[in-house]
């Protein structure tokens, strides 16, 4: 069975497919359905949903449609999501490699490095640093990825480990090709598919925390942004509960979405797998 | 005791104290190593370590800065800088909050008990009520039930957690007026002994379903993993060849066996506890060192929050300790591994 097959079996995958298509088309489509910037005032303040047939979602104390927040929101969280996770890996894989490859000492120091990292509180030190570096999207995807890449190294290293003494990566050492050259070519590839799948789940966790940092105060305040969202819904949460409701469930629907692809493409890259989850 | 005397009896005393001796100096160095960060990002951030550590905003006029610098000796080399930061780590000297006008020491020992009562409320709901549930969800393999608990637990899971403080006061205080949405205990009411512990518990039921929910869907999914992985060995089998009981087998057999991963990975989670008191306590007015927290960031007071890092990056690193320690105690197999 080929993998769209086995991934299509899988309902939840598919549904969280769906989802994620809805939230990127949103996302790219949100200049042209909402023209005018989400900071800025549109209507009436403190509009309920579909009082207004304009405001589907109702508008904020500002004034400002919340709809068109939604939109903006979604494509600071796919960014984020998407390049934190993307520089966390590359941190991960590059620590995993070298530690698992050359082992020994290499292995220890490294570990022990990704160790302290992976003990420390992870979302504390995020706000630390992004407080300390002030908030900006670069700073924000940064510290989320300095937060989340001990997994992926841990990963690595573990299937460094195994493949390395594996008979093709003998042969391309005994025919002479270079440490990094057997790394890129010959072990990384055998090792593509759990990191991709840690990879895919890694995003909806960096997503939460975006979202949590950013209901901190601390997103970047030239983006509009869901946690920004709630955060400032949060002291009109008696008189407009929209405000808060519908961030939240778009936070809900994406994670969602995402960890259900995660676990799809689980289910379809590593097949022997499947009596084992039930 | 008994454990103590077999570990003499057996002569393996020293090879114990050579574990614990292994492991604290472990802890050790991951705590210098936080203080070690947090001295780099003083110096790493933009500006002038001495005026992050006054705090932006105008908290420290020239002549606390000409102050700090001299406290700091920022006019000295760098490892001597780190050398005295050290020293005054190390004598429970972690800055002075000039925000507050207090040691920063002071205000988080001030702020600790609340929130271990939270986190610990927190931690013992989701670990019960997830075994439960994970439990109850690899029993009954396939069920209603299963596909229920399991989907909750899918939900929980991509929910961010101070949406679910937020939707949980708007539900349960503002609309049902059951509980308290703020605070730890009720202003101005002056409780004294049981009604007082009464008045905590009362404020404390919300904020710790809110911060246990997410965990309790890990919590839920892992132990299902685990048990079933357990369920499929052989001496389950042999179990019940032999005829015993199904819910005997879960018990005494599966159980047993398929706990040992949730609490290995309940004790990793200590850290994101901690990260997630942070929002809890934000959301609910808790007065915890979460919500000193985010204070210190509104007021951009870094030594408070550099402060809070170190404490709860220590208190996480105890957590890990004494789990390891209770783990070498209580199973028999990491002995032998080790």
């Amino acid at each position: 069975m080929n993998f769209f097959k086995r991934y299509a079996r899988n309902y939840g995958a598919l549904i969280g497919l769906a989802i994620l298509f809805v939230v990127v088309v949103l996302a790219f489509a949100a200049p042209l359905i909402f023209p005018v910037s989400p900071w800025q005032s549109v209507g009436d303040p403190l509009l309920p949903p579909s009082e207004d047939p304009a405001f589907p979602f109702g508008t904020d104390m500002l004034g400002r449609d919340i709809a068109a927040g939604l939109a903006y929101g979604a494509r600071v969280s796919l960014l984020i999501g998407v390049i934190s996770t993307a520089v966390a890996v590359v941190i991960g894989v590059s620590i995993g490699a070298l530690a698992g490859f050359y082992g020994g000492r290499v292995d220890d120091l490294l570990m022990r490095f990704t160790e302290f990292f992976q003990t420390i509180p992870a979302f504390a030190m995020a706000v630390v640093l992004v407080a300390i570096f002030n908030p900006t999207i670069v700073s924000i995807t940064l510290a989320i990825a300095v937060v989340s890449w001990p997994p992926v190294a841990r990963l690595v290293r573990g299937e460094f480990l195994s493949l390395r003494s594996r008979e093709f990566v003998q042969a391309a050492v005994v025919i002479g090709q270079s440490g990094p050259r057997i790394m890129f070519t010959q072990i990384l590839p055998n090792a593509i598919s759990p990191i991709i799948v840690t990879a895919s789940l890694m995003v909806a966790t960096a997503i939460l925390t975006e979202s949590s940092l950013s209901f901190l105060g601390l997103g970047d305040r030239n983006m509009m942004s869901w946690g920004f969202m709630i955060g400032a819904a949060r002291t009109m949460l008696r008189e407009a509960w929209w405000m808060s409701v519908f961030p939240g469930v778009a936070i809900l629907l994406t994670v969602l979405a995402i960890n259900l692809i995660g676990e799809g493409l689980n289910d379809a890259m590593n097949p022997h797998l499947r009596g084992r989850k039930g | 005791m008994p454990a103590l005397l077999t570990l003499c009896r057996q002569g393996k005393i020293l090879k114990t104290l050579d574990f614990l001796f292994q492991r604290f100096v472990k802890a050790i160095l991951v705590v210098l190593g936080v203080v070690i960060l947090n001295f780099v990002l003083i110096h790493m951030a933009p500006g002038d370590p001495a005026s992050v550590l006054a705090g932006e905003a105008g908290a420290g006029d020239a002549k606390f800065i000409a102050q700090l610098r001299a406290q700091f000796g920022l006019d000295q080399p760098l490892y001597w800088q780190l050398w005295t930061y050290l020293k005054g780590v190390l004598t429970g000297d972690l800055g002075y909050s000039y925000r507050n006008q207090v040691p920063v020491m002071t205000l988080i020992l001030d702020r600790l008990p609340a929130t271990l009562l939270l986190t610990g409320c927190a931690f013992v709901f989701s670990l019960v009520l997830g075994i439960l549930l994970g439990v109850i969800a690899a029993y009954r393999r396939g069920s209603i039930a299963d596909s229920v608990v399991m989907t909750s637990a899918l939900v929980f899971y991509a929910t961010p957690l101070f949406w679910i403080a937020l939707m949980s006061v708007l539900v349960f205080s503002l609309h049902l007026d059951w509980l308290p949405p703020f605070d730890m205990e009720s202003i101005g009411a002056n409780y004294t002994g049981w009604a007082r512990v009464a008045d905590i518990a009362h404020h404390l039921v919300l904020p710790t379903v809110t911060l246990g929910l997410f965990f309790t869907a890990v919590y839920t999914r892992l132990t299902r993993a685990s048990m079933l992985e357990v369920m499929a060995l052989d001496f389950v089998k042999t179990a019940r060849a032999k005829g015993v009981p199904k819910a005997q087998i879960i018990r005494r057999h599966v159980l047993r066996n398929a706990i040992l991963p949730v609490f290995t990975f309940a004790s990793m989670q200590a850290g994101q506890l901690v990260g997630g008191a942070v929002l809890t306590e934000t959301v609910f007015a808790w007065p915890g060192i979460g919500r000193l927290m985010f204070d210190a960031l509104l007021q951009r007071d870094y030594p408070v929050l550099l402060g809070v890092f170190l404490v709860t990056a220590a208190v996480v690193v105890l957590v890990n300790l004494i789990t390891d320690l209770l783990y070498r105690f209580v199973d028999p197999r990491i002995e032998a591994a080790s």
